[in-house]
């Protein structure tokens, strides 16, 4: 009997553990939370568990370990004032804060914020970037586990518009892109020591995409994306595995969906990957379905994307071909993020929150909720939760 | 044989009581010789992670020693250096937030003495400040008024905040004059730019008071510039153009396209001191231009450039070339880059470069940068021979108008 309750337990755990948002855009960086099987239906009053005020601005994500929910953000004059903040994620109360002062630079343009890149975890430690280039990692319980000041190693990585960029944890390595017009570099980061394990130098451009994780058979690849395209990584080495050469944007990141990986890249355009250093396949290119700042998503057997102008876009994850498309109210910094089910959720910059309901022939919104604040974060999801920040508060919809 | 018992007893009492009281000195010596460990643990971490591991463990003995910590804390941030910081402020708030939770006595005035000692380092002063305000709320704003001078530029912003309160109820109430005289101590006290920006705004159009902000931030105003070399395809960044190799302003030299080119007078009446080369030489793309001029230190002393610009650009102090970045058109702002220096008693010589790229894009236009001296807390230092700021109708002089 005893074994049968620990049994349970452990099924319990591992039931939040995968239901846990650990990265911008959740797992893989794919947007699509495929634990989150019971999220609300709308955006409401109804809906709505809690709000909690923040200390400073952020355009950073939660991310969500079990009862407990972590974001960050930037305040003061000069944004040199950075915070990490953990909630409950039962009632939105404060766990822990911690302070730092900036050790990089802090300018940046004024729509965004040096604590725009969301922070990592692998459910044990939280790793958090800012346009800084500070690098803090604390334990759950917020005690410092190690510390990098990257723009005092490598003076000239910075962007004077601000840094975006939010790492990922892929294995036991902590996976980071500091690529700007100057000094710029990708890393994997030891995640007990905070030393590298690797440092490449990358195509000096500013570049504001994230890294995202491809499971390729048993290897996990981290695909770096820039504007000369793709390359593909093994995490623990660095090692190139694909690289793909056709050019990508520095704006919106890719969407993996196990081998595959949809870039925005001359509109859009699917590859399949592999790891024998092959190049790899290009599924198809779709030149008119180019996302503008929002990232695409995969769900099922189709793929999104939202243009500048608001229009959602779905199309056959196979071939790229054109199902349909709607135009919501726009315009969108954030990116759409899904559970399993038939719906996206995403919020415009005037704060809009939409529900897209997906299971018709078109897409429908069935949704909107108005929060009255601007958002330019992209939304986390928990099993039967979601969370999104705005420039004052964090949100919590669902859950109750 | 009572008084032997007696004697026995007394020789006893004194005998415990020199035990306790050097077991006692000695767990006080073993706790602070663990705080100094720990905190060297912390003053040690390098670059590229090198002591995380160390200092993570450093940090757990440390805040395990309770509120004994903060002043030793504190005063370690002195001779800690960016990183060390940050791991020694996680501490601090962390034993102070656990005391106030907890109910625990903690040493409030000890730390008000702290933040009063302008010997100590500004960041963990104002850290002490906060510290100070959350148990003593009306007593640490009393203190407020006092910190418009302080090295600390925190600190000092909080006073600034009040006196430009003070300065816009005395607007509000038409009392002109007494509105003139307490937002132009502010200005005198302000270093934070937004507050600057606002006080000058306030003296300026509300009070009609003439207000010299070059002079205030330090900015300089005047130059010797030439142009254009060559940077097609941006490789005039790292090539070495002749003013790189020797400063004379009577020199002639072969620029881009081989066109002969020579050094000209330049001022700018900018309020932030923005040097513009496409004054001059016009909105040219692919092209490198040189600023030269040079600034009287009193004293041998620590200084600090502080430079924005939008071009990729470099800096040399003395002929030493102290930072470049080849970033363009990303943005500019006052103290986008702040070097450390050391000036010389007597002349300094200062030559920037700034290059432009081949974009075409409105938002590529400007060829320009901005550079002032200051001391680590932004306060201005002038060259001994600072000409007066030109005034806002001084167009920028060319050589051939002079002519």
């Amino acid at each position: 009997m005893k074994s049968f309750f620990f049994f349970l337990s452990f099924l319990s755990i591992c039931s939040l553990a995968q239901a846990d948002w650990h990265n911008f855009r959740g797992p893989n960086g794919s947007g699509v939370n495929p634990d989150a099987t019971n999220l609300p239906t709308e955006l409401s009053e109804n809906t709505l568990s809690w709000k909690v005020a923040l200390p400073g601005r952020g355009l950073g994500s939660a991310v969500i370990v079990g009862d407990r929910v972590f974001v960050s953000a930037a305040s003061g004059p000069d944004q040199k004032q950075l915070h990490i903040l953990c909630f409950s994620a039962k009632d939105g109360s404060p766990v822990w804060e911690r302070k730092f002062w900036a050790t990089g630079r802090t300018m940046s343009h004024k729509k965004t914020n040096v604590a725009a890149p969301t922070p990592a975890t692998d459910g044990e430690r939280i790793y958090a970037l800012f346009s800084s280039n500070d690098l803090i990692c604390l334990d759950l319980d917020g005690n410092p586990v190690w510390m990098r000041g990257l723009t005092l190693d490598y003076p000239n990585a910075s962007n004077s518009l601000g840094m975006a960029s939010s790492p990922i944890v892929a294995g036991d390595t902590l996976v980071a892109q500091i690529e700007n017009d100057s000094e710029s570099f990708a890393a994997g980061f030891d995640l007990l020591t905070g030393e590298n394990k690797w440092k490449h130098d990358r195509p000096k451009a500013a570049n504001w995409t994230s890294p995202t994780v491809l499971d390729i058979g048993e290897d996990q690849v981290v695909a770096l994306q820039s504007s000369k395209g793709i390359v593909g990584v093994l995490p623990g080495t660095g090692s190139p595995v694909f690289e793909y050469t056709s050019g990508a944007s520095t704006i919106p990141s890719s969407a993996p969906a196990g081998n595959q990986l949809f870039i925005p890249s001359n509109g859009l355009t699917s590859i399949t990957a592999t790891t024998d250093g092959a190049e790899p396949k290009k599924d198809w290119n779709e030149s008119a379905q180019r996302p503008g700042t929002a990232s695409p998503i995969v769900i099922g057997e189709k793929v999104y994307i939202i243009n500048n102008a608001g229009v959602l876009n779905c199309a056959n994850r196979e071939t790229g071909e054109r199902l349909w498309r709607i135009r919501l109210k726009g315009p969108f910094s954030s990116s759409p993020v899904a559970g399993p089910g038939q719906r996206i959720y995403i919020f415009n910059e005037a704060g809009v929150g939409q529900v897209v309901d997906l299971s018709g022939e078109e897409g429908k919104v069935t949704s909107e909720f108005e929060l009255n604040e601007t958002i330019l974060g992209t939304p986390s999801l928990s099993e039967d939760s979601i969370y999104v920040r705005s420039d004052g508060h964090l949100w919590k919809f669902g859950g109750k | 044989m009572r008084t032997i018992r007696q004697f026995l007893r007394i020789v006893m009492k004194l005998l415990s009581f020199f035990l306790i009281a050097s077991v006692a000195l000695s767990m006080t010596q073993t706790k602070a010789d663990s705080i100094s460990d720990a905190l060297s643990q912390l003053q040690a971490v390098g670059p590229e992670g090198a002591g995380n591991k160390e200092a993570a463990a450093a940090w757990k003995e440390l805040t395990g020693q309770g509120s004994d910590i903060i002043i030793p804390t504190l005063s370690a941030m002195d001779t800690a250096g960016p990183l060390a910081r940050n791991w020694m402020r996680t501490a601090v708030e962390t034993v102070f937030r656990e005391g106030i939770d907890s109910g625990t006595e903690l040493p409030a005035e000890e730390i008000r003495s702290f933040l009063l000692n302008r010997e100590n380092d500004p960041n963990a002063r104002h850290l002490a400040f906060n510290l100070y305000r959350d148990v003593a709320p009306d007593k640490a704003t009393e203190l407020i008024p006092e910190m418009a001078d302080d090295p600390s530029t925190p600190l000092r912003r909080e006073a600034v905040s009040q006196m430009i309160l003070a300065g816009q109820e005395f607007l509000k109430k038409d009392q002109k004059g007494q509105a003139v005289a307490t937002l132009t101590n502010a200005l005198d006290a302000a270093r934070d730019i937004d507050q600057i920006e606002k006080i000058a705004g306030l003296l300026r159009k509300d009070l009609e008071q003439e207000v010299d902000l070059p002079s205030h931030f330090g900015f300089l105003m005047y130059w010797d510039v030439i142009a254009p070399f060559d940077n097609t395809d941006r490789e005039g960044f790292d090539a070495v153009f002749p003013p790189e190799k020797e400063i004379n302003l009577e020199s002639k030299y072969k620029g881009k396209e081989d066109k002969e080119i020579a050094w000209q007078p330049y001022s700018t009446s900018n309020d932030y001191g923005m040097v513009d080369f496409n004054q001059p030489y016009g909105p040219l793309k692919q092209v490198v231009g040189y600023a030269y001029t040079e600034f009287d230190s009193a004293e041998d002393r620590a200084a600090e450039f502080r430079l924005g610009c939008k071009n990729a650009w470099k800096i040399w102090l003395n002929g030493e070339l102290l930072f470049g970045r080849d970033e363009y058109h990303r943005g500019i702002r006052i103290d986008q880059y702040i070097l450390p220096i050391q000036l010389k008693k007597g002349k300094n010589t200062i030559l920037v470069k700034a290059c432009q790229n081949e974009q075409e894009q409105d938002w590529t236009v400007q060829w320009q940068f901005q550079l002032r001296v200051c001391d680590s807390t932004g306060t201005a230092i002038h060259s001994t021979d600072r000409k007066p700021t030109p005034k806002p109708e001084a167009k920028p002089r060319r050589k051939a108008a002079e002519e």
